[in-house]
């Protein structure tokens, strides 16, 4: 079975192999070492002229690929820790993501910035965050996450082929687990749903990021919907099958890939069934992407919605402390314990 | 635009364009034809002009928040100018970018101090992967001194071999900050750490700037490495409008000697100067009243085309 990593590591080798365009840049990529988390092994014993080894300089190395983008060609910066993403906000939100719009769609800037985000490895404060939501709704910057269903690799090649800025986010936690075959999800229906881009005013016609709806198999009408990505998508799969195994609570569990911007279609059909929606995110509670689902299903429901909670972070910064850092970073038990009040 | 350094009415020419376009900007603007703010390039216009004289069509020009002159001189048109200022369909981008925010064919311009000169350095370095051998102009002030992210582009420059030009344009104020608490040490030696030759020149006389740029542009062009241009010059007016903090005396010297239109009109006889000041300002008053007759644009044109 491929891993996560698997997947994006030959997702970088095979859209290298399509197109001399694409170049790789960011830090301490060159083998044997191949990046700080080995998404960029063998790539630059493959492609010794197109993958840069850079100082360490998150905004020059973001500008710069942002203009090596505007001028013909497909650069994919690699930021080493998610945590590091602040340094190139800048360039991100008022270059990259600006271009093409304030320039009256005479230009496009085919950029990802990819980078692993999240906690539980005991990195401590700066080491362990999932950032992604101050990039949110930053206009003209799609953002997406890769989760272990379907074909993350895919969504990367994707967003490398896209014409504008992508920020893509890979949970840490993620890169070794195991995609899944349908026979390993036995228990489990998979619906793989792509968001109709008609739905979303302002969305690009492009809709090749898919959302994934997971359901018991044979079970009873689900009375819950999930909603969660990247590793935590991974975490409320498991809690699903422990809900329904050892509590009979039959869950609906809503997974998208692409962040921003979004629609919230696949999660309504869903919630329109189940009447209820818990969304679960590995950043911190306040103001953050749960806040967003929830905001939208309220709205489109009103008073059909019969509850709505958030499971996130704690509002604090992640400990290093194992014992600490596991309060403060939501599990697959306080999935289930928070479900349990909802149903 | 190439100007051929023979032709001295040509650069008057080019000079009093951005002169009176500037002036026709600050004039109009407390009539509220124009959204935002604007920054004028009056005083520095030699600079443009003597630099961007050596501009091919295959190079790339990544200006600032005073970008006007920039844009003349770079052979852009003053109508969309004008029409871009005051938020028309017409404008250079349609509106959208207002001021400091123009693309036109090799031309770029953003308003955040320091960051277009990692994406000027990327786009420089693209050119040179693509086997092109273009010069990137870009233009940065005293006060963009202060910025990281300019260190960060210089060191990948060089590194890289980026075909860049780095221009300082040292007006030796930044807003209402003065050069001497806002910058420490020296301006050569901040490229010069870098591997990057700089050099400097304190004048506002065209025929001096242009044979400078032109050996370091051709230099960049040559080796495909990046070289620095430092310019002492003088901002004659406000930062902005209405904005100026220093004396009226201390404006009123640079004026008196540091002026470029000046320094030119020297070397063109008094009546082509006259025809020429007079030519210039028909085609920019023509251009601000085309401008001003223009539509606005319609906001789902606005809205619906980009993510
Ligand atoms: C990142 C950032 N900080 C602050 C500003 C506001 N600002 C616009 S122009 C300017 C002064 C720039 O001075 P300088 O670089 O010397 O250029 P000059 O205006 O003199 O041409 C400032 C502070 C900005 N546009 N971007
Ligand atoms: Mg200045």
């Amino acid at each position: 079975m491929t891993t996560v990593l698997e997947s994006l590591n030959h997702a970088l080798h095979t859209a290298m192999q399509a197109d001399p365009g694409v170049y790789l840049l960011g830090e301490d990529l060159l083998d044997p070492y191949g990046g700080a988390f080995k998404v960029a092994r063998g790539l630059s014993t493959a492609f010794p002229d197109r993958v840069l080894t850079s100082p360490i300089s998150e905004a020059g190395l973001v500008g710069l690929a942002s203009g090596m983008a505007l001028r013909g060609l497909r650069p994919v910066v690699e930021i080493m820790f998610g945590d590091f993403l602040t340094l190139s906000a800048d360039q991100l939100i008022n270059h990259a993501a600006k271009f093409r719009w304030m320039y009256n769609d005479r230009v496009r800037v085919p950029l990802v910035v990819r980078t692993p985000m999240g906690g539980r490895r005991g990195y401590g404060p700066t080491h362990s965050q999932s950032l992604e939501k101050h990039f949110l709704g930053t206009p003209g910057l799609r953002v997406l996450a890769p989760c272990d269903l379907g074909d993350p690799g895919l969504l990367l090649r994707q967003a490398i082929l896209e014409d504008d800025p992508v920020l893509f986010i890979e949970n840490k936690l993620l890169y070794l687990c195991r995609i899944p075959s349908g026979k390993d999800l036995a228990d489990l229906e998979l619906t793989t749903l792509n968001p109709d881009s008609a739905a979303a005013p302002g969305l690009d016609a492009q809709t090749y990021a898919p959302a994934y709806t997971l359901r018991m198999r044979g079970a009873p009408p689900a009375r819950l919907t999930l909603v969660a990505y990247g590793y935590m998508a991974h975490l409320a799969r498991q809690a699903m099958v422990q809900l329904a195994y050892e509590n009979e609570i039959f869950t609906e569990l809503v997974i998208l890939t692409q962040l921003a911007p979004f629609t919230i279609q696949p999660v309504l059909d869903s919630v329109q069934q189940t009447g209820r929606v818990l969304a679960i995110e590995e950043g911190s509670l306040s103001m953050g992407w749960g806040a967003e689902i929830v905001a939208r299903v309220a709205a489109a429901l009103g008073p059909r919605l019969l509850a709505s909670q958030r499971l996130a972070a704690l509002d604090s910064a992640i400990p290093a402390s194992g014992p600490l850092e596991a309060e403060t970073l939501p599990d697959t038990a306080a999935i289930i314990q928070a479900a349990k009040k909802m149903v | 635009m190439t100007i051929s350094v023979q032709d001295p009415s040509a650069f008057y020419r080019a000079l009093c364009r951005i002169r009176s376009f500037e002036e026709t900007v600050l004039e109009n603007f407390p009539k509220g034809v124009f959204f935002g703010t604007t920054h004028t390039y009056i005083g520095q216009e030699a600079n443009a002009v003597g630099v961007l004289a050596h501009c091919q069509p295959q190079d790339i020009v990544f200006s600032n928040h005073r970008c006007h002159g920039h844009f003349l001189a770079y052979g852009g048109d003053p109508h969309a100018l004008f029409a871009e200022l005051m938020g028309k369909s017409t404008g250079v981008c349609g509106g959208r970018g207002g001021s400091q925010h123009l693309q036109w064919k090799n031309f770029y311009s953003n308003g955040i101090q320091g960051g277009i000169t990692p994406v000027a350095t990327g786009m420089a370095l693209a050119e040179r992967l693509q086997g092109h051998s273009p010069v990137v102009f870009t233009f940065i002030g005293d006060g963009t001194l202060g910025e990281g992210a300019l260190y960060e582009s210089l060191n990948l420059a060089s590194l890289w071999h980026a075909p860049v030009l780095f221009v300082l344009e040292n007006n030796r104020i930044a807003q209402t900050t003065p050069v001497d608490i806002a910058v420490a040490g020296n301006m050569a030696a901040r490229f010069s750490a870098f591997g990057i030759p700089a050099q400097e020149l304190d004048s506002s006389d065209v025929l001096e700037i242009y044979p400078l740029a032109g050996k370091l542009v051709d230099e960049v062009r040559e080796t495909q490495t990046p070289r620095a241009l430092i310019l002492h010059t003088c901002r004659f007016g406000p930062h902005s409008k209405g904005d100026d903090t220093r004396s009226e005396e201390a404006i009123e010297r640079m004026k008196t000697q540091r002026d470029p239109l000046h320094l030119q009109a020297a070397r063109v006889n008094d009546e082509q100067s006259i025809q020429i000041r007079s030519e210039i300002s028909a085609e920019i008053a023509a251009a601000f009243q085309a401008a001003l007759a223009d539509p606005f644009p319609v906001i789902h044109a606005v809205a619906g085309s980009s993510i």
